[in-house]
């Protein structure tokens, strides 16, 4: 054990152990949130020198993962307590450690249902992290199987103790899909590990052996095993049609806990499309990539066209991102360094922008106490700038150029095309849908006169009963206020993401590239570009 | 004529001197646009100078790069500056660079330039707008992408900029937004540019797929190895890209709707630049066009097409707002005839597009000081006998006006005498069918225009008798100098620019090194010393028409009703949105209601039917296994179990 290798043993456990320290401190709400924000981002500390640990240039040389660490677990089980990470796994614990102090902020304040405690909440948040961490870290099999069934726990009690009013449908609903999903995925571990029995003599749940052994099973065997982790990370991701439990899950879900279940949680599906299913199926990944194409780019349309229906503000976001995530898994299954970069960078934004989105929303409806579309109208008129900020999250959803969306999904639809021109074009038409949707919800609560139930009820009351003050007074009222000082803060980090890598996406594209590189020679394939003519 | 064109590429140096601050010009407005986004209210007071100031020094820089160019030879006029590497992955690298050459430069001068005018016009046309200090932000974004969108040296840097001047479109037409119908017309435009957009990003894609690089000067040496099919269908797509922007057939419903914005907007972004980009696309990519006879003949039909349109609606409209829109669109719609040409018209379009930079400009402004002196209203029928009331904003719509309609020796006349002259220039039908309509399309336009001229600044003072749509009294009234200068030197512009421009071909000459040698056409229908005499006539007519039928006749406030069949058709802009609504607004919407339904009830169920079954069958592979497996995979299972049945018996309060 090298003296490095402890980094990701560190990052797992000090958020375990914040949630241990916070979930106790029921009576003292204040001190539990700022331990709980302590821990954050004494997490964003040791993620940025984790990052700095970490060398590129190095998976070239032959590490496909560095900061390795592995302990014998279940050794008559084959299985080790293995750690270590790839350019792909440690953009998305960036992504995590830069989220959650922000989650935190975010949650700062927010109402809590009676007989719940804060304390509880932020634990369960820290406890989301930590696990997190361990499911983009694992390099054994069955290590990230445990992660991946044990992360659901706290998001389910985030939803179901602390979510809105239908908590305790959307939370059961979110619990069994992804519970069976990984079921299914269990019966695809255990069917590997029988595999690597009968190919090396003895078996094992090694991500690094059973990828050697990958091009030697047999293409049926393949498909079978390949189905098994599709199915889970298919629900996870989600893909049409594995999707109804997300809008209901990222509806009730309290914000701040939405923000990491489509932020950074639904990722570990696709992460696990790029980990899983292509290098240890590479035959059977390219044998059924028709069926995940068809299957992403009906989700680019089908979700996009429901995203412009949508009511509810947070199911619209929720719907935009089923189409999102549509264009991820289009990358990974177009088999091109260009579109699993664009994937893996598209992980990073999407959980940027998303939870930029969600947050903006969040701060609408802590103003107007309603989820619905229709009862907000010309809220730019009150509140400039929570009006601004919404505008900037959704052109960053839409793939504006200039923010750090556009890297990704210009990546992805470029690196797609050369291989599969088709799904490509198909897919390249739901930027039209996208900038419908986000211009649409736009227009209706920002833009226009002042109305809808939400902010006249909050003219009203700033008016006293039967008199509405006019909108040019709300500001001193203090009715409808525009975005306070933590408010902005909370923002800020996000907003200077979306332009910084918009215009300078290299120091992350750097990290991601040998990384997929690696993946696609995994898959046995070269970059398809000038191969057609 | 020459089916194929052998590609004469420039020789591309590195740019040294002044032209390595190259990097400022649009960094300056960029810098300009966040400072005044961030700011907030502190820069309400000093805010529009601010704006007015990043681009005015951009203009300097740009101008002492084009004078520096100027100084060099033909051959050694094509430079690229490369910034930093923008995105990189696997044989992919976007270089962040840009181009300096005749054609970039030349835009350069027009953006930076008209735009400052425009920026000082705006400080004294925008003084009572509260929300000044957010309007010049847009305005300097504006400025900025636009700058990118001509500057940048690869297709990624164009897609960079002619997004980001989509943005800036969409929030400076939206920029009323307590006004519903700002935010409809905003968000139509942005689509409609997306429809656009759609079809240059999958141009780029083909380029990709083909050539492995994305640098225009990589691109055009190799563009001639794909076969004439993938060429023709990059063309195409390049077209639509241009269509969006440039507000073509059939995408053309966005552009007049944009009026919506402030009038130095229109001006602008909807008049002299913006929808200007179309043009710049296709002239940049002429060593692409240059090898497919059928792409440049779409994209001189689409531009007869348009022209027509343009024309024909633009009788039919009172809003004078709209009447210049229209007319934008089918004066575009001549450059993009031109640029249809091939060698012959290249240059000839980028010649229209400055003059007609100039006078669009000057009457946009002039149209705007309008609408100051007349309570924002822009119903002509309101309007009447204006002349005396603001005679400098007379005289310089006024020659703007006379360049528009090709008075003999104005811009006007020399650029698009030019282009018809080229149409006719082509042999066979397509010199009869692009000449012809282009001249006719030049009557038209004289008519229009006339009308414009004698409703509202002829005639009886119908606004006399009238409130404005806010109730109070016109008291129309000369705009203050800081309006007028702009107007005044874009009037000088109207006037001289075409003959300068002209004049021993000195712009052609200069664009050479990029759109390559002016080709003079022959084996035309018609001999080009017809021309003038011809174009003349036809306008001469329809100014007479416009005489008879309203100079010489009292206006109705009233609009009258009932019109015959092609007036109805023409105020319906042809139908082009009654045709988008019913083709696709309406099914889209039913179709979204469809699936909804379907979601909630169809996809729920299906899943949760196919999840039952998935799990049946994994319970079928686990028996397959064999071995001490087996046990451990039930203990986990039932462990999941346990865990399913402890949540669900934790109760909810």
């Amino acid at each position: 054990m090298t003296g490095g290798s402890v980094l990701l043993l560190i990052l797992l456990v000090l958020p375990l152990v914040g949630a241990l320290v916070v979930a106790p401190m029921t009576g003292n709400a204040r001190g539990a949130k700022v331990t709980a924000m302590a821990f954050a981002l004494a997490s964003l500390v040791l993620t940025v020198i984790t990052w700095l640990a970490y060398s590129p240039s190095a998976v070239e040389n032959g590490s496909r993962f560095q900061l390795e660490l592995s302990v014998p677990w279940i050794p008559a089980f084959g299985t080790s307590f293995a750690l270590g990470v790839d350019g792909i796994a440690l953009v998305m614990l960036a992504l995590i450690a830069v989220l959650m102090p922000i989650v935190m902020g975010f949650s700062w304040n927010q109402e809590i249902p009676e007989g719940r405690t804060e304390s509880g909440f932020f634990a369960l948040l820290l406890a989301t992290q930590g696990l997190l961490v361990g499911v983009f870290a694992a390099t054994d099999v069955f290590l990230f199987y445990v992660f991946f069934e044990a992360m659901l726990i706290p998001m389910y009690f985030l939803i179901g103790r602390f979510g809105g009013p239908r908590r305790q449908y959307a939370a059961v609903k979110f619990f069994l899909y992804s519970l069976l999903g990984g079921l299914i995925m269990l019966a695809s571990v255990i069917g590997l590990y029988v595999v690597s029995g009968t190919a090396l003599g003895e078996a094992t749940f090694s991500w690094v052996e059973l990828q050697s052994i990958a091009a030697t099973v047999p293409e049926s065997t393949q498909i079978w095993l390949f189905l098994g982790f599709f199915v889970a990370f298919a629900i996870k991701a989600p893909l049409v049609p594995f999707h109804t439990w997300l809008p209901d899950a990222g509806a009730e879900a309290p914000i701040g806990a939405g923000v990491l279940l489509v932020g950074v949680l639904d990722k570990v599906g696709t992460f696990g499309f790029l980990r899983y299913c292509l290098p240890l199926f590479p035959l059977a990944s390219q044998r059924l990539a028709p069926l995940v194409l068809t299957l992403a780019v009906i989700g680019v349309l089908y979700a996009a066209l429901l995203a412009v229906v949508q009511t509810d503000l947070k199911r619209f976001v929720s719907y935009t991102s089923i189409a999102h995530f549509g264009f991820i898994a289009l990358g990974i299954f177009a088999f091109s360094s260009q579109a699993f970069a664009g994937a893996t960078l598209y992980m990073v934004n999407h959980g940027i922008t998303t939870g930029m989105l969600f947050i903006v929303i969040g701060f609408l409806i802590s103003r107007g106490g309603s989820r619905l579309i229709g009862d907000y109208g010309g809220v730019h008129k009150l509140a400039p700038l929570l009006a601004g900020t919404f505008l900037l999250a959704g052109l960053a959803s839409l793939a504006l150029p200039g923010t750090n969306s556009f890297v990704s999904e210009f990546l992805v639809l470029l690196g797609s095309f050369p291989r599969e021109p088709v799904y490509t074009i198909l897919a390249t038409v739901g930027i039209i849908f996208a900038a419908l949707y986000v211009l649409w919800v736009y227009q209706q609560t920002m833009q226009g006169p002042v109305r809808g139930a939400a902010v006249l009820g909050a003219l009203e009351r700033a008016g006293g009963p039967g008199t509405m003050i006019a909108p040019e007074a709300a500001a001193k009222k203090g009715a409808f206020p525009d975005l306070s000082g933590r408010e902005l803060a909370v923002l800020t980090p996000l907003i200077v993401l979306i332009i910084a890598l918009g215009f300078f996406p290299g120091p992350v594209l750097d990290v991601i590239n040998p990384s997929v590189v690696a993946t696609l020679n995994e898959v046995g394939l070269t970059d398809p570009v000038g191969g057609i003519q | 004529m020459n089916a194929v064109y052998a590609a004469e590429l420039p020789h591309v140096v590195a740019a040294t001197g002044t032209a390595s601050l190259a990097w400022l010009l649009f960094v300056l407005p960029a810098a300009g646009a966040l400072v005044l986004f961030v700011a907030g209210r502190r820069a309400d007071a000093w805010g529009h100078w601010l704006g007015l100031l990043t681009v005015v020094a951009s203009f300097v820089i740009g101008l002492l790069i084009f004078l520096e160019t100027t100084n060099l030879a033909p051959e050694e006029r094509t430079r690229e500056l490369s910034l930093y590497e923008w995105i990189s992955v696997g044989d992919l690298s976007v270089d962040f660079g840009l181009r300096l050459d005749p054609l970039s430069l030349t835009f350069v001068l027009l953006i930076t330039g008209v735009g400052g005018l425009i920026h000082l016009y705006s400080v004294g046309y925008m003084s009572h707008d509260p929300g000044r200090r957010r309007f010049f932000a847009q305005l300097n974004l504006f400025v900025a992408a636009m700058l990118l969108l001509v500057l940048g040296n690869n297709f990624v840097m164009l897609y960079l900029g002619w997004e980001g001047v989509g943005l800036a479109s969409y929030l400076l037409i939206g920029y009323y937004q307590d006004r519903p119908s700002a935010a409809t017309a905003a968000k139509k435009a942005f689509l409609m540019n997306r429809v656009g957009d759609v079809g240059l990003a999958i141009a780029i894609f083909l380029l990709w797929a083909n050539l492995g690089t994305l640098q225009y000067t990589e691109v055009f040496e190799r563009i001639g190895e794909l076969s004439p099919g993938t060429i023709l269908a990059i063309t195409l797509l390049l077209l639509l890209g241009a269509c969006g922007k440039s507000g073509q057939f059939p995408l053309q419903a966005w552009l007049p709707d944009a009026m919506e914005g402030p009038t130095p907007v229109s001006a602008l972004i909807h008049a002299a630049t913006m929808v200007t980009a179309g043009v710049y696309l296709i002239a940049r990519m002429n060593p692409i066009y240059n090898l497919t006879e059928s792409g440049r003949l779409v994209v001189a039909l689409i531009g007869v097409i348009t022209l027509l349109i343009g024309a024909i609606i633009g009788c039919a409209y009172d809003d004078i707002k709209k009447v210049l829109a229209y007319s934008t669109v089918s004066q575009i719609g001549y450059m993009i005839l031109a640029v249809g040409l091939g060698p012959a018209g290249y240059a000839l379009g980028i010649f229209h597009l400055l003059t007609h930079g100039f006078f669009k400009a000057g009457l946009f402004l002039g149209a705007g000081s309008v609408m100051h002196a007349m309570n924002d209203d822009v119903d002509m029928r309101r309007f009447g006998g204006l002349a005396r009331y603001m005679p400098i904003t007379f005289v310089t719509f006024g020659l703007g006006y006379l360049a528009l309609i090709g008075f003999p020796f104005l811009s006007g006349y020399y650029s698009k005498d030019e282009i018809i002259g080229a149409a006719f220039g082509q042999p066979g039908w397509q010199g009869w069918v692009f000449g012809g309509a282009a001249t006719l399309a030049a009557g038209l336009t004289a008519f229009y225009m006339t009308r414009l001229m004698f409703m509202t600044f002829f005639g009886e003072k119908r606004w006399e008798k009238l409130k404005s749509s806010d109730g109070h009294d016109y008291h129309p009234h000369e705009s203050p100098s800081v309006m007028t200068i702009p107007m005044i030197v874009l009037a000088i512009g109207s006037v001289g620019a075409g003959f300068l421009l002209n004049y021993n071909h000195v712009l052609v000459d200069w664009l050479a090194p990029t759109l390559g040698e002016l080709e003079e056409p022959h084996g035309g229908v018609l001999a080009h010393e017809y021309v003038p005499f011809l174009v003349v006539g036809f306008s001469a007519l329809g100014v007479l028409i416009a005489w008879l039928t309203v100079g010489r006749r009292p206006t109705p406030v009233e609009r009258p009703e009932p019109v015959s069949l092609p007036v109805r058709a023409a105020r319906k802009d042809l139908y082009a949105n009654a045709i988008n609504e019913a083709l696709i607004a309406r099914p889209g919407t039913w179709l979204a209601r469809a699936l909804v339904y379907f979601d909630n009830r169809g996809v729920d169920g299906v899943v949760n039917g196919t999840a039952a079954l998935l799990g049946g069958s994994s319970g079928r592979l686990r028996r397959l296994q064999t071995g001490f497996v087996r046990s451990y995979a039930l203990s986990m299972l039932g462990g999941g179990v346990l865990v399913v049945a402890a949540l669900l018996a934790v109760r909810f309060a």
